[in-house]
């Protein structure tokens, strides 16, 4: 019984219902009477408590169900929602999402008990229903319980274990290391539907502090479910009684633990063995006297069991770190894709029937060409809907910052609301993955430079609650995404005092440079204007962060900002990743792709045109200064025999600044595949990657962000 | 892949590794052949600008891009000479990606059992080209050279 196999769907769905849980409490923090809400908060917590309990991870369940407590008496409106609760509430949500980052890890919920949030879930619900609570809530009902029943239906059927005289020397062993030995009967509740489950736990349990002998039946029936409603175990530990009783008792659905010394007297002298579960301890001396030969037999014995338990072990640590990168996909997408592939098959069984059908030949041409656009046809849409299954909607990542501005709200001490639209656009996955934490970045930048605090925008005659947007929007074969705010905007006067300050450049570049030159200093490494550092940002590993990241993605960051009226960051970043628009140039014998999202425009370029600036080839374009870069010097291309009149240069930018890239021939757009070159060539930073033309031949991607 | 059906030798032996034999001008050297995807005609390269020299460039294997190296500029020998027999030999190390070796011609498959083996003479090993080699093969038709790919193949900065 393994439910290893179970962790992903179980990762899955908690994030589901823990993200459920964070957007409700935000309106419940809203609207206190909301039943609706509160319903649904009950609904996830309840869900939470369930599976983490099926997966063994108590203490999850155990937060979950406090949790779930205080709900019930909400719900039963014997108290109210307090702002105080939503807080500890929210920081129950916390703990549990830190034991899903503990799991996702490790498989394992982690040791981290979250007392104090226990505690005062209980102290709040015990204080608004004037009655005390049962403290410790998850255990204690199913204690008080068992503890009745022990008394009745406490039979002791460990003691009828027969032990062979081969485990008999482990026990001899086990006493030498002063472990105690123990019987232990566990009764399910007679309602148990997944006994070999729940059997499972108690063993999982036990293994965490000593080491199960021998179990009635054994240990293979009792994973196959061929047992009653209980099963016998010998149990070496170091434990109290007490303790192991507890830690089997709280398993979900155990009726009770009968535990007690376990005497093995031999081969089937068990019946005797029934009077005596009230002797403290085992006869410890007893072993002593036995003859010294029995001691090699020990050994031998003794690697046996732990052979065993490495063995369990072994395949759920196999399974730790497996935790697969999955996408959902909606059944629709999928039923689409199967659609294709038929399709794929007819247009396939076609080109066959055609190519050992008639021999008419002039009908066959006719039918070979339409076959052919059917397939081109039905390609071109396979290729659409296999992009869309990667894309997920952005929703997936931002969703989580209603609850941070909150938060932050609260440390920061200033009012603040977010607005989010476009929540539904699409990205890739491998883009969804990455984007969160540089957005996270942007968002707390706002929160905490941005805006003003309270006092202030008063003063300014600004709306008191200060107001971060967050908007995405599709925009051709990109995907904006904008951070803004009503702040102060940035002070370009004091990036410049700092800049000089810092050394970072000297009064003559100052004076040069541009606004927006200036905004594009907050983006170098550990440049912050913040006066003082919070834990909120200000560290100066912010921006330039953010920045290496997106551009990681192939995406850009800008920057606009207006002093006392707010700034706006926008991300640009391409729908996906794998395909992009390049237009194809021949350098030479050579072909090359560019792609198209960093072209700005094509000029033909008149020799006498081009200047000479500083040893440097530039031409006057409309006005504009641009650098001319010769493709074929740096790329060592040889030469080819053709002259032209003029010069074909491809304008590209990057941001404000442009350059010109003297090409020998422009071939078309077209779309391609990028695919990497390897980690084998040391290429220059140059060459992004390659793609495959239609002919077979490889043309390689120039990145011209780095040219520029 | 034809190649290596024409090969004679072709019978597992129990124990003993598998090469393959290739030949690089008048010597022969030999490749585990438990590293060995493909091996597949020269094809067209596209050179990659300012790469290592001993880098020929990428060829596209069945929609995937794979650097190709020249096992002769590798070795410092005469640049290669393309020619009917001239193959790309596709290695596939564990964990790694894939990546093509020229050689001259591919020869046949042998197995050497470890006392046909001698390991490398570890005083020799500061010449540049011994830290490729794993071993020296005795076989009847002579001597064979033993590659070790993994150091062929993965740049330790000695240029």
């Amino acid at each position: 019984m393994d439910v290893s196999q179970y962790l992903e769907i179980f990762i899955d769905e908690t994030k589901e219902h823990l993200q459920t849980l964070s957007d409700q409490l935000m309106i419940l923090e809203q609207e206190p009477e909301n039943m609706d809400t509160i319903n649904e908060i009950f609904r996830a917590a309840h869900s939470l408590k369930g599976m983490a309990g099926t997966m063994g991870f108590k203490r999850m369940q155990r937060l979950t169900h406090d949790m779930e407590n205080v709900f019930q008496e909400i719900r039963s409106e014997t108290m109210k929602v307090e702002p105080e609760l939503v807080d500890v509430l929210f920081r129950g949500l916390d703990a549990l999402e830190g034991y899903l980052a503990e799991i996702l890890e490790t498989a394992n919920e982690g040791t981290e008990e979250n007392e104090d949030i226990i505690n005062s879930l209980n102290s709040i619900a015990e204080k608004a229903t004037g009655k005390s609570s049962d403290g410790d809530a998850a255990a204690a009902p199913k204690a008080e319980a068992s503890a009745a029943v022990n008394a009745s239906a406490g039979e002791i059927k460990y003691d009828t274990i027969q032990i062979t005289d081969f485990e008999k020397n482990t026990f001899d062993k086990a006493k030498n290391e002063n472990q105690n030995i123990y019987g232990i009967t566990v009764y399910l509740q007679e309602t148990c539907i997944l006994k070999a489950a729940r059997a499972f736990l108690v063993f999982k349990a036990l293994e965490e502090m000593g080491e199960v002998i021998k179990a009635v039946p054994d240990v293979q029936d009792i994973e196959d479910e061929k047992f009653e409603m209980d099963f016998s175990l010998v149990y070496f530990t170091k434990e109290s009684m007490e303790k192991i009783k507890n830690a089997i008792e709280s398993v979900s659905e155990i009726r009770e633990a009968v535990i007690g010394p376990f005497e093995a007297n031999g081969s089937a002298a068990a019946p005797q063995a029934a009077a005596k579960p009230e002797e403290e301890k085992p006869d410890a001396p007893a072993a002593a006297p036995k003859p010294a030969g029995n001691a090699p037999a020990a050994q031998q014995a003794a690697p046996k069991p732990a052979a065993k338990q490495a063995a369990k072990k072994a395949p759920a640590k196999a399974a730790k770190p497996t935790v697969g990168r999955t996408v959902r996909v909606d059944i629709e997408k999928l039923d689409v894709l199967m659609n294709l592939v038929s399709e794929l098959i007819i247009a396939k069984n076609g080109l066959v029937s055609m190519s050992s059908g008639d021999e008419t030949e002039t009908k066959s041409e006719t039918g070979f060409n339409e076959q052919i656009e059917y397939l081109e046809s039905v390609t071109t849409n396979l290729h659409e809907s296999v992009m869309k299954v990667r894309m997920v909607p952005i929703e997936s990542v931002v969703n989580r910052f209603p609850r941070m501005i909150r938060d932050l709200n609260k440390k920061l001490g200033k009012k603040m609301e977010l607005h989010m639209t476009g929540e539904d656009t699409e990205l890739d996955r491998t883009v969804i993955d990455e984007i969160g934490d540089p957005l996270q970045h942007l968002l707390r930048n706002s929160a905490d430079h941005g805006l003003e605090s309270n006092e202030e925008r008063i003063a300014l005659g600004k709306d008191e609650v200060g107001h971060i947007y967050l908007d995405a929007y599709q925009d051709g074969n990109n995907v904006n995404i904008e951070v803004r705010d009503d702040g102060a905007g940035i002070n370009i006067e004091k990036i410049k005092n700092k800049a000089l300050d810092r050394g970072t450049v000297t009064e003559e570049q100052a004076a040069a440079m541009s606004d927006k030159e200036f905004i594009d200093l907050l983006f170098r490494p550990s440049f912050s204007t913040a006066e003082k550092i919070t834990d909120v940002s200000g560290r100066g590993v912010g921006l330039d962060v953010v920045k290496t990241k997106i551009e990681g993605l192939g995406g850009s960051i800008e920057c606009k900002t207006e002093l006392g009226e707010g700034s706006s960051f926008i991300i640009r970043l391409p729908l996906t990743l794998a395909i992009i628009q390049a237009l194809m140039v021949e350098i030479g014998a050579e072909k090359y792709a560019i792609p198209l999202s960093s072209i700005q425009t094509i000029e033909d370029v008149a020799f006498g045109e081009v200047k000479q600036v500083q040893t440097k080839e530039v031409i006057n374009l409309r006005g504009t200064v641009i650098p001319l870069i010769r493709l074929d010097k740096l790329l060592d291309v040889e030469p080819g025999e053709f002259k032209p009149e003029s010069l074909t240069v491809v304008i590209v930018k990057k941001g404000d600044k442009q350059a010109g890239l003297v090409v020998d021939n422009l071939i078309g757009q077209q779309e391609i595949v990028i695919k990497p070159i390897g980690d084998y060539i040391r290429c220059s930073k140059l060459i992004s990657g390659a793609t495959i033309l239609g002919n077979g031949e490889i043309a390689l991607i120039l990145e011209a962000n780095t040219l520029v | 892949m034809e190649d290596i059906n024409d090969v004679q030798n072709l019978e597992v032996a129990s124990e003993g590794k598998q090469y393959i034999v290739v030949s690089l001008g008048e010597e022969q050297y030999g490749i585990d052949i438990k590293y060995i995807d493909n091996i597949v005609r020269m094809s067209r390269i596209t050179r990659i600008p300012s790469a290592q020299n001993y880098f020929k460039g990428v060829i596209n294997l069945r929609g995937e891009v794979i650097p190709v190296m020249s096992l002769r500029l590798k070795f410092d020998l005469e640049p290669d000479e393309y020619s009917n027999a001239t193959r790309i030999i596709i290695i596939k190390p564990e964990s790694q990606s894939a990546i093509g070796i020229i050689v001259d011609e591919v020869k046949e498959v042998i197995t050497l059992s470890e006392e046909e083996i001698d390991k490398p003479d570890a005083s020799e090993s500061n010449d540049v080209n011994k830290q490729y080699l794993s071993g020296v093969g005795k076989t009847e038709e002579g001597l064979v050279t033993l590659l070790s790919i993994t150091s062929v193949i993965n740049e330790k900065e000695s240029v």
